[in-house]
C-alpha cells in the first residue's frame, strides 16, 4: 500500500501541473469576461440605485427636491433634515436602544434555547430522539395560523405593549436553525468523543458547554447571527402587538414615519423642539430619508464583516429532517 | 391476564429510561415549553375557525357555528382575489428566482477574476439584509408620484405624465416581482453557486480534451450536476406556495387601499381582518385554510421528492 502511495507522488504533481494549464482552457475568453464583468457592473449599480438615492436625498435642499425631484446627487447640499431629526434624538435613541436590548437579549436566549435542543437531538443514544425530531419538525409544516397565536400571547399571556412582545413571540426559537444545528453537531463531533467524556464522569451539561460548543463555535456564530438579524430588522412583532408609543423600536419607528411623517414631532418636547413654524417648514421628503439613513445605516456598515459568516451558514450542508 | 405484567414491565423500563436521560430531557424542556406555547396551543386554537367569537362570553363559552365562518369567507370576492394572488406572485417568484439564480451563479463561476466575482456576490446579496421597511423606503424613493425618481428622472425627459403608482393596481403585478428578485436573488445564488463550485473539474478538463464548447459544458455538465438542487429548492418553494411573503406584500405598496386588487395576499388578508376589522371569524377561516391546504401540499410535495431522490426529502 504504502509503496504505491508514494509511487504516485510524482504522477499526482504532473496532473497538478497539467490542472494549472487547463484552468486557462477552462476559463472564459477575456473578450467574454469583460463582457460579463460589465454586465455585472451594470446589475450591480441598478441594485444599488435606490439605496444611494435615498442617501442623497437625505442630504438634499428641500426647496431643490420640491423643485426638480429626488436626484442621485443632490443639487444642493443641505444637513437641514439631520438636524430636524436631532430635534427627536430622545425617541430616537430609545428606539435603538430598544433594538439593541432586544437583539441582544432574544440572540442570547435563542442561542441557548437552539443549543439545548439541538444536543440532545444530536446524541444517537437518546432514547427519545425520534419523538422530539418529530415535535420540533411537525411545526415547520403545519401552523395554526395568526389568528390563534395572536390570542394566545395578546390575551392568555398578556403581553400586548410588553418588550417581551418584541422577543418572544415567533422568534426565540427557530425550528430551522435547531434542525442546522444538529446536523452540525452530528457531522463535525464524533460519538466516540462524548463516549470518552461519560466514561471519565463528565455530565451532559458539562459535555455540552465544555467539549461540544467550543468545538462549533462556526455554527454559534452562525446561528446567532441569524438570530440578530431577525431580530433586529424585526418590526412584525410590533406591527401586531405595540400600540402604545413607549415601545417603539427602530425598525417600527422608521415604519410610523413613513407612513406619517408627524410622527416623528409628536414626540418631541415642548420648549426644545422646534417651533410651530419650524414644523411648518419641515422639509418632508428629506427628513423622511434622512430617518431612513439613521435607521439602517449601522447594519450596512456590518454588513461586510457578517456576510462572509452568513455564506458559510448557508452551505453547512445538508439540512434533513 | 398475561398483559399485565408485561405493561408493568414496559412501564418500569419506560421509567427507567427516563430516568438515564433525565439530564437531556432537561435540556430540552425549556425548547419543549416553547414550542408548546408558540405551536402547539394556536394549533389547537385554531378551531377558533369554527366558532362566532363572542367577546361577551369569552373563546371558550362562544358558540360553535360549523362551517359558517368558511361559507362567509368562500362568498365573499376575496376568498378569491387573495387566493389567486397568492399563487400567481408566487409561481413567478419560483420561476424567476430559479433562472435569474441559476444564471448569475453560472456567469459568477465562469469570471477570471476572484476578488471581482466576490465583489458582485456581495452586492447582490445586500438587498436580502434590508428589512422590508427599509425596502418600503428604497420603492417609496423610486414610485413617489411627485418627486420618485422613475417620474421625475425617467419618465420626465421622455415627456411621458407622472404615473401614480401608489393607486394603479395595474402595475404592481410587474413591480413587486422585480422587487422580489432584488432582494432574494442573491440568497439563491449562494445556494446554486456553492452546489457549482463543488463540481469536480475533471469533468470539464475531460470534455474540453474531446473539444467540447464553453455552452456544451454549461449544457452537458454543470446544469445536470444542479439539477437536484433546482429540483428540490422549487419543489419546496411550490410547497409553500401559499405563503407570501407579508413583509413585501405589506410594507412595499405602503398599505395602500387602492392597491388591494393586485396587492393583497392570505397573509395580509388575515392580518388585516383581525387586527384592523377584528373579524375574528373570517381571519381565523382564512388562516386556518391556508396552513390546511399548505401542509397538504408541503406532504404531497415531499412525497415527489421522495421519489425522485430520497436524499433530498425534507421527511
Amino acid at each position: 500500500m504504502e509503496t504505491t502511495t508514494s509511487a504516485s507522488y510524482p504522477l499526482q504533481d504532473r496532473s497538478s501541473t497539467a490542472r494549472r494549464k487547463q484552468k486557462d482552457v477552462l476559463a472564459v475568453s477575456p473578450q467574454t469576461n469583460f463582457i460579463l464583468n460589465g454586465l455585472f457592473i451594470i446589475y450591480g449599480c441598478l441594485c444599488l440605485l435606490p439605496i444611494l438615492l435615498v442617501i442623497s436625498v437625505s442630504f438634499s435642499d428641500e426647496k431643490s427636491i420640491a423643485l426638480h425631484g429626488y436626484k442621485l446627487i443632490p443639487l444642493k447640499f443641505s444637513l437641514s433634515a439631520y438636524k430636524y431629526l436631532w430635534f427627536d434624538i430622545h425617541s430616537i435613541l430609545t428606539a435603538y436602544g430598544i433594538s439593541i436590548l432586544t437583539t441582544v437579549a432574544g440572540t442570547a436566549a435563542g442561542l441557548i434555547m437552539t443549543a439545548l435542543f439541538a444536543y440532545p437531538l444530536s446524541r444517537k443514544d437518546f432514547h427519545f430522539r425520534g419523538i422530539f425530531s418529530f415535535f420540533i419538525f411537525f411545526t415547520m409544516i403545519f401552523s395554526g395560523g395568526l389568528v390563534p397565536w395572536y390570542l394566545m400571547y395578546a390575551n392568555v399571556l398578556q403581553m400586548k405593549d410588553t418588550l417581551l412582545a418584541l422577543i418572544v413571540p415567533g422568534l426565540l426559537m427557530n425550528a430551522f436553525y435547531v434542525i442546522i444545528m444538529r446536523t452540525f453537531f452530528q457531522t463535525t463531533i464524533h460519538p466516540s468523543i462524548i463516549e470518552s467524556a461519560t466514561m471519565e464522569g463528565a455530565s451532559e451539561g458539562r459535555i455540552l458547554v465544555q467539549i461540544i460548543a467550543p468545538l462549533s463555535l462556526p455554527v454559534f456564530a452562525t446561528i446567532g447571527l441569524f438570530y440578530s438579524l431577525g431580530y433586529w430588522n424585526g418590526w412584525y412583532n410590533s406591527l401586531i402587538f405595540i400600540n402604545n408609543d413607549e415601545i417603539i423600536n427602530l425598525q417600527y419607528m422608521m415604519y410610523k414615519v413613513l407612513m406619517n411623517l408627524q410622527f416623528l414631532l409628536a414626540n418631541a418636547q415642548a420648549g426644545s423642539g422646534p417651533s410651530s413654524t419650524e414644523i411648518a417648514n419641515l422639509p418632508n421628503e428629506s427628513v423622511r430619508m434622512a430617518m431612513c439613513i439613521v435607521g439602517t445605516g449601522p447594519m450596512v456598515f456590518a454588513y461586510p464583516f457578517f456576510q462572509k459568516y452568513f455564506v458559510k451558514g448557508l452551505t453547512v450542508g445538508a439540512v434533513k429532517g | 391476564m398475561g398483559d399485565k405484567p408485561i405493561t408493568n414491565r414496559n412501564r418500569t423500563s419506560l421509567m427507567r429510561k427516563i430516568y438515564q436521560n433525565r439530564y437531556l430531557l432537561l435540556m430540552l424542556s425549556p425548547g419543549v415549553i416553547y414550542l408548546i406555547i408558540n405551536n402547539y396551543i394556536p394549533m389547537l386554537g385554531s378551531v377558533v375557525a369554527f366558532k362566532s367569537i363572542n367577546y361577551a362570553l369569552g373563546y371558550w363559552k362562544s358558540p360553535w357555528v360549523g362551517f359558517d365562518n368558511f361559507k362567509f369567507l368562500f362568498n365573499s370576492s376575496d376568498a378569491w382575489v387573495i387566493t389567486r394572488n397568492t399563487i400567481l406572485y408566487n409561481l413567478v417568484f419560483i420561476v424567476l428566482t430559479l433562472v435569474s439564480a441559476v444564471t448569475f451563479a453560472i456567469l459568477l463561476n465562469e469570471l477570471r477574476n476572484r476578488f471581482f466575482s466576490n465583489l458582485y456576490q456581495s452586492v447582490m446579496f445586500l438587498p436580502y439584509f434590508l428589512s422590508a421597511v427599509v425596502v418600503g423606503y428604497l420603492g417609496y424613493s423610486m414610485l413617489s408620484q411627485e418627486f420618485g425618481f422613475i417620474n421625475t428622472i425617467i419618465l420626465a425627459p421622455l415627456g411621458i405624465d407622472p404615473i401614480s403608482w401608489y393607486s394603479e393596481p395595474k402595475y404592481w403585478p410587474f413591480i413587486l416581482p422585480i422587487v422580489y428578485i432584488w432582494k432574494n436573488v442573491g440568497y439563491s445564488i449562494v445556494i446554486y453557486l456553492a452546489a457549482i463550485i463543488s463540481i469536480d473539474k475533471e469533468y470539464y478538463e475531460a470534455a474540453i480534451t474531446d473539444g467540447a464548447t464553453k455552452w456544451q459544458l454549461i449544457r452537458n455538465i454543470t446544469l445536470p450536476s444542479i439539477r437536484p438542487m433546482m429540483i428540490i429548492l422549487t419543489l419546496l418553494a411550490i410547497g409553500h406556495i401559499l405563503n407570501a411573503d407579508f413583509g413585501l406584500f405589506y410594507q412595499l405598496p405602503l398599505d395602500a387601499g387602492a392597491l388591494y386588487s393586485t396587492t393583497n395576499v392570505i397573509d395580509t388578508y388575515v392580518y388585516r381582518a383581525l387586527l384592523r376589522l377584528g373579524d375574528t371569524g373570517m381571519s381565523s377561516a382564512a388562516g386556518l385554510y391556508q396552513s390546511v391546504v399548505g401542509f397538504v401540499l408541503v406532504v404531497s410535495v415531499n412525497f415527489v421528492v421522495r421519489r425522485i431522490d430520497k436524499e433530498n426529502a425534507l421527511f
